[in-house]
């Protein structure tokens, strides 16, 4: 599904290296958390490989499906299937949160050479899944993440991946600002979309959400590098002894 | 105080020019002392501080400037909505197009056909005539004098249906005025509309008279004609525990200069007026004036004006909020803004505060920006294409000034259209 060689990512604007040669498979269907200390260049990745503006690809690859996802502007990698939660969603006045859902869900469809969603299905599709994330009508009637709390804010994240149906997603810090309702009811979002077509990639700083989203590998992130995969045993042993021993072990 | 020579002189050039309509003798009172006034104050000039963003050159010149015409729009503004039509081309009635001057709850008259109408003669020119202090507003008085139409609407109810009054153009070089007076009652109500670029050249003075707990709205949408030079002005008395709303749409147009002067008089009045304007091209010059002179207690004013430039438009906004002394627990607020969709483009704004009484709350601010580059990127990082990204967030940028539109099907009309020609003006 995802597969990352090599991938060195400068800042734009200043003369600073944030990731160094990143090395990633996610197969198709698996979950693969990512941990690390601050600054260790998880956001940057996430943020490199939707296409945001402000950094430079100074070497490796990165494909989805076999297909380079450096190479498209960001409405194309979303229409070619991946999506970013974001940690910080925006927030835009004036533009209602179902006029954008539609409009997204539309632009990728057409981009995709499919036939958009009728006002009808759209609002059917949307009603019910926004049920399964406790998401009210007036929600959906308010302008994007206008006024909503860090929850609302995060699970509206997570109904726009469930209406969007991309195949590689990324969360990035979904968790952060969460009690510990809010997290289940987002993982219990993300788990509903878990499929043999879907993969996921969730960085976080705790291993709290890997007991609701269980992963299937565990990456540690350092300085701009994976530094040691495992299974979902290597977030508890972050959970309980912190990165010390792991980088010293890197070093 | 004797004008400068060369005021004094480009006046009286521009007045002998100037044949004052035929109409009743009251009208002809009324036009000649307007004229007075002109003639007494000088016409504008770039030298002066109300003109200071705005050259008035091509507004006050002896003759019009051609600007093509655009066809009239299948559906154009407000016409979907249910309301009385007048409709005026280039400046003339157009009795065909328009419906029959009667409305439950209102008596209406053309200023041309006007007889001896008490209500109108103690009225017309006179509001005109208090907004020229602080602030002298001589195209305003050049216009009273001028025009040769207009509606004289006297609500005594409530309006059963709203009145459009529609500007078409046929003619590249007409060069029009025309004058309403509008009286409401205490306790009556009534929604005005206008829209149409109206003339290559274009003037408008709307005198509103609001009684006691009457409430007037006002939504305008002033064509979409790229070379039509216009300035219109705004008059109005608010009296006490009464609504006065206003909002225009500009989109195009060479010239647009837009006064609005508003006087509450009485306490717990409420005055708001908002503006979206949308230009491209250094063809394209905006300008909203305002004053709000707040000479009550409790009352609420709102000041909301967005301008959407590219491509070297320029937009200007001065708005002013004059609180009188007594007029305590007065609650104004203003806010300017432009988007500027690149560096050519200009944003020229002057707020003012002047205030005299000791417990009130008034806010303003004025800003210019870009595009927020975050708001872009999570768009399209939902597949939204650049384009309607953009759109969408110049959209967003407009809301708060379409949102002082009471009505929502009105609000939605000119919402559309904005999109649509946002949607046509972009790389």
């Amino acid at each position: 599904m995802l597969e990352i060689k090599g991938l060195k990512v400068d800042l734009e604007d200043e003369d600073k290296s944030i990731l160094k040669g990143v090395d990633l498979t996610v197969p198709a269907g698996e979950v693969h958390a990512i941990m690390g200390p601050n600054g260790s260049g998880k956001s940057t990745m996430s943020y490199v490989l939707s296409g945001k503006d402000g950094y430079t690809v100074t070497g490796g690859t990165a494909t989805l499906n076999g297909v380079d996802l450096l190479a498209m502007e960001p409405e194309e990698r979303a229409a070619a299937g991946l999506f970013l939660a974001f940690q910080y969603p925006v927030e835009i006045p004036g533009v209602g949160n179902m006029t954008f859902l539609r409009t997204a869900v539309n632009a990728q469809r057409k981009a995709r050479g499919e036939e958009e969603l009728s006002a009808g299905d759209f609002l059917k599709e949307v009603r019910a899944k926004a049920k399964d994330l406790k998401i009210d009508a007036e929600m959906l009637k308010r302008p994007v993440n206008v006024g909503f709390s860090g929850g609302e804010k995060k699970r509206n994240e997570i109904l726009q991946m469930a209406m969007l149906e991309p195949k590689m997603c990324i969360l990035d810090e979904t968790d952060s600002g969460l009690d510990v309702d809010a997290m289940k009811l987002v993982a219990d979002g993300v788990n509903a979309l878990r499929s043999e077509g879907r993969s996921f990639l969730v960085i976080t700083h705790y291993q709290r959400l890997l007991d609701h989203i269980k992963p299937d590998v565990v990456h540690i992130m350092s300085n701009g590098r994976i530094i040691k995969s495992g299974g979902p045993e290597l977030a508890l042993e972050v959970e309980h002894n912190g990165y010390t021993d792991l980088l010293a072990e890197d070093a | 105080m004797a004008l400068p020579q060369r005021k004094q002189d480009a006046t009286d050039t521009r007045l002998a020019a100037v044949t004052l309509p035929n109409g009743s003798a009251w009208l002809t009172k009324a036009r000649n002392a307007a004229l007075g006034r002109v003639s007494v104050m000088g016409l504008p000039a770039r030298r002066d501080e109300y003109w200071r963003f705005t050259d008035p050159t091509t507004l006050v010149d002896a003759a019009a400037i051609d600007a093509d015409v655009l066809p009239i729009e299948d559906n154009p503004e407000f016409s979907k909505n249910d309301a009385l039509r007048v409709v005026f081309v280039d400046g003339v009635f157009d009795a065909a197009a328009s419906d029959d001057l009667s409305l439950a709850g209102v008596t209406m008259t053309r200023l041309s056909q006007a007889e001896d109408i008490t209500w109108a003669a103690d009225l017309l020119g006179t509001l005109e005539e208090r907004g020229q202090k602080p602030v002298e507003r001589p195209l305003a008085a050049l216009t009273t004098a001028m025009a040769t139409d207009g509606l004289l609407i006297h609500v005594t109810g409530q309006a059963e249906r709203a009145i459009h009054i529609r500007y078409d153009r046929k003619n590249v070089g007409a060069d029009v005025s025309l004058h309403h007076v509008v009286k409401l009652d205490a306790g009556t109500t009534v929604t005005v509309l206008e829209s149409g670029a109206g003339a290559a050249r274009f003037a408008s003075n709307m005198e509103v008279d609001v009684a006691d707990g009457a409430a007037f709205h006002h939504v305008r949408a002033q064509g979409r004609d790229h070379g039509r030079r216009m300035n219109t002005h705004i008059f109005t008395r608010i009296g006490e525990g009464s609504t006065f709303k206003s909002f225009t749409l500009s989109v195009n147009g060479a010239m647009t200069r837009n006064d609005c002067i508003m006087e509450i008089v009485g306490d717990d009045a409420t005055a708001h007026v908002s503006g979206a304007c949308v230009g491209d091209g250094e063809g394209f010059h905006h300008d909203d004036t305002v004053f709000i002179t707040h000479d009550a207690v409790g009352c609420e004013s709102r000041q909301v004006f967005k301008k959407v430039l590219r491509n070297g438009a320029v937009g200007v906004f001065q708005g002013k909020i004059l609180v009188k002394h007594g007029a305590q627990k007065t609650d104004g607020y203003q806010i300017s803004q432009s988007l500027l969709l690149d560096g050519d483009s200009q944003f020229l704004a002057k707020p003012e505060l002047e205030i005299y009484a000791d417990d009130v709350a008034c806010s303003h601010g004025s800003t210019s920006g870009a595009i927020d580059e975050d708001a872009l990127f999570y768009l399209r990082s939902r597949g939204v294409p650049h384009k309607t990204a953009t759109t969408l967030l110049t959209l967003s940028f407009l809301a708060e000034a379409l949102q002082e539109i009471a009505d929502e099907a009105l609000a939605e009309d000119l919402r559309d259209r904005l999109a649509g020609w946002l949607d046509r003006h972009q790389h």
